[in-house]
């Protein structure tokens, strides 16, 4: 499995504060990838990175095998739809896709007319006129149409609204189909997610919490409800993510590959929304970090 | 690249355009004028030796657009570092899309030498124009001036010749470099001019009299450097002197320092202040004999006495020395600011 990004150690401080740091992941190429976490992980930052568009302050990063934005045929590798899909609000539509034919050898112009024309975008409008919805289209039509083998998107429709959100993120898996290539795609709502993405990475404090692809993640993690119950008395295959005791009851949310058959639970399938705010939960975090270090 | 930064700027470029279009086609117009006037005034005044009043009456015929066109050229390096510099990254940071631009297949580093290449360019040339067609169109004002408007005077030095070609561009590259330090327009703009007005009177006043070491001589009194001299009315008493900030023989130069010595050789007044010099007044050259006194006898004997004028000044022939200099020094700053641009954006900035 090849990676379309890897990150080791990586770090990028904003005068004494640590927007990101000791980040080490690994995404493979191929995917559309999810980057799940709750505000302030450092998704943000880590894709700036992976764009280019940061330095690093301290570690690793290379992107498709290389640094990340540092000659423009890296920067023609990776294609980057920015947080709240910015776009020049003075220039007209038209002069978006010029501005992308005369900025990237491998533009593909047939390509992005048919998405603007598509759209019902009229080329003569200036970008500053567009509703959210159709910015972010332009956005993403810049965004495809420059044929990266990855393209990174910053929560692309945090600021849509539902039926803006699903156009965008339909165009999105079309394209993914039609051309291959790689989508890291990060937001902080899951639900969006669930629909377009196949691997899943969920950033918690810069850290990774869990990664996989998104059936297996869901065939793997079980929801446990029974009576009270210490998490060390369950068997040594299953690793508890998520745990939460009344006097009587426990529930757990593990991870193992193995089938459960203790009788005593019982056994529910995990949605990849409560997978998700397992892992994101600040305290089991913790907890997970000391286990994971133990078993190194 | 150019594609794009043209499409940004061609409104901008439009409007400097028009404003230059209007100003050279208003001096054009009038240049000729002016300079058959001059030229007639000249020819009716050398011969009964009254150019003096000639000049004062051409000067302040056209003082007021002297000084407004001499202002335009002034003020045209500090808008284009307002409003063509500091704008120039802070507009992209502050809507963004730096994200989407410094995305394109395009090194950052290119990016950033276009832009400041092509909006750099224009900006000088903008300056250029003016500052030769106001120069070329004030030249029988400027020979005509009052001292403290004339050539070499702090303020018109800079509205002429080719300085303005480098205040533009270290202006341009001022703003930018303040843009992305500071990030958003509006204080960077603020922060630009501020530096840009500080760096614009510590030239003249600080750097510019010493770029070549100025000349130091004593001078005779008489009716060219000295301003005002008063005889009181009645009960006798010294004559007062004052000097003015100009040098026999030297006309149109700026005058750094004009100091009254003694016969001692000590300085007994500065630049415009008033000292006693001990020739009576009730008789002998500076005396009044029943009607005014004959001046020129009464400097005769005052520079008989030793009283002479110390003058500090950098003489009009080196007025063109100055500006090459002085463009040599604003185009070094600029080049500093530029290379440090470039390592900040590269670097630094996103």
């Amino acid at each position: 499995m090849t990676s379309v990004l890897q990150a080791q150690a990586l770090g990028k401080k904003y005068g004494k504060r640590w927007a990101l740091r000791d980040c080490t992941v690994d995404i493979p190429a191929g995917h559309v990838v999810g980057l799940v976490g709750p505000n302030g992980a450092g998704k943000t930052t880590l894709l700036k990175l992976a764009s280019g568009q940061l330095e690093p302050t301290a570690g690793d990063i290379s992107v498709l095998g290389g640094r990340p934005g540092g000659t423009p045929a890296q920067l023609a590798r990776v294609g980057f739809v920015a947080q709240d899909t910015p776009v020049y609000a003075g220039l007209t539509v038209a002069d978006h896709l010029r501005l992308g034919a005369r900025l990237n050898p491998r533009w593909d112009d047939g390509m992005a007319r048919e998405r603007i024309a598509q759209l019902d975008l009229v080329p003569t409008h200036r970008a500053g006129k567009l509703s959210g919805g159709e910015r972010a289209q332009l956005a993403l039509t810049l965004g495809l149409a420059k044929r990266p083998e990855l393209l990174i998107l910053d929560e692309p429709v945090a600021s849509l609204d539902p039926l803006a959100r699903r156009d965008f993120l339909r165009g999105l898996m079309e394209a993914t189909v039609e051309h291959e290539f790689s989508v890291v795609l990060s937001s902080h709502l899951v639900s969006d997610l669930e629909r377009v993405c196949d691997f899943l990475i969920v950033l918690v404090d810069s850290r990774v919490q869990v990664a996989g692809e998104t059936d297996k993640l869901l065939a793997t993690h079980h929801r446990l409800t029974g009576p009270r119950r210490d998490p060390d008395r369950l068997p040594a295959d299953q690793h508890v993510v998520f745990q939460r005791h009344t006097d009587r009851q426990s529930t757990f949310v593990v991870r193992t590959d193995a089938p459960i058959h203790d009788p005593a639970w019982t056994v529910t399938q995990l949605s990849l929304e409560d997978l998700v705010l397992a892992y994101m939960d600040k305290h089991a975090a913790e907890n997970r970090r000391v286990a994971l270090e133990v078993q190194r | 690249m150019i594609w794009l930064t043209w499409r940004q700027f061609r409104a901008a470029a439009a409007l400097m355009a028009a404003v230059l279009a209007v100003l050279t086609a208003a001096l054009a117009l009038t240049g000729p004028d002016l300079a058959s006037r001059y030229a007639a005034g000249i020819a009716d005044c050398t011969p009964d030796n009254t150019c003096d009043r000639f000049f004062d009456r051409f000067f302040g015929e056209y003082q007021l657009p002297f000084i407004a066109v001499s202002f335009v050229v002034l003020a045209l390096p500090a808008l284009v570092g307002l409003f063509w510099g500091a704008p120039l990254i802070t507009r992209e940071l502050e809507a963004g899309t730096h994200l989407l631009v410094w995305n394109q297949s395009v090194a950052r580093g290119r990016w950033l030498a276009v832009k400041l290449g092509l909006t750099g360019l224009v900006a000088m040339a903008a300056a250029t124009v003016s500052g030769l067609a106001v120069t070329w169109w004030s030249d029988p004002l400027d020979k005509s001036a009052v001292p403290e408007l004339a050539l070499m005077a702090p303020l018109v030095f800079g509205a002429r010749g080719i300085v303005p070609m480098g205040y533009a561009a270290f202006a341009f590259v001022l703003g930018v470099t303040v843009g992305m330090l500071v990030r958003r327009t509006l204080p960077a703009m603020a922060l630009t001019l501020t530096v840009f007005v500080a760096i614009q009177l510590a030239m003249p006043l600080l750097v510019r009299p010493h770029l070549i070491p100025p000349v130091t001589a004593t001078f005779e009194l008489g009716r060219v450097n000295v301003g005002g001299i008063s005889i009181r009315e009645q009960g006798g008493g010294p004559v007062h002197i004052s000097l003015e900030p100009a040098v026999p023989g030297h006309a149109g130069a700026w005058v750094l320092a004009s100091d009254l010595l003694d016969p001692s050789g000590r300085t007994i007044a500065g630049s415009g202040e008033e000292a006693p010099v001990p020739v009576s007044t009730t008789s002998g050259p500076c005396g009044r004999q029943g009607g005014p006194p004959n001046l020129d006898a009464c400097w005769v004997e005052i520079n008989r006495l030793g009283y002479r004028q110390q003058a500090t000044y950098q003489p009009l022939e080196r007025f063109w020395p100055l500006q090459w200099i002085e463009t040599g020094i604003y185009a070094l700053l600029t080049l500093g600011l530029t290379w440090f641009s470039f390592w900040w954006i590269r670097r630094r900035l996103s």
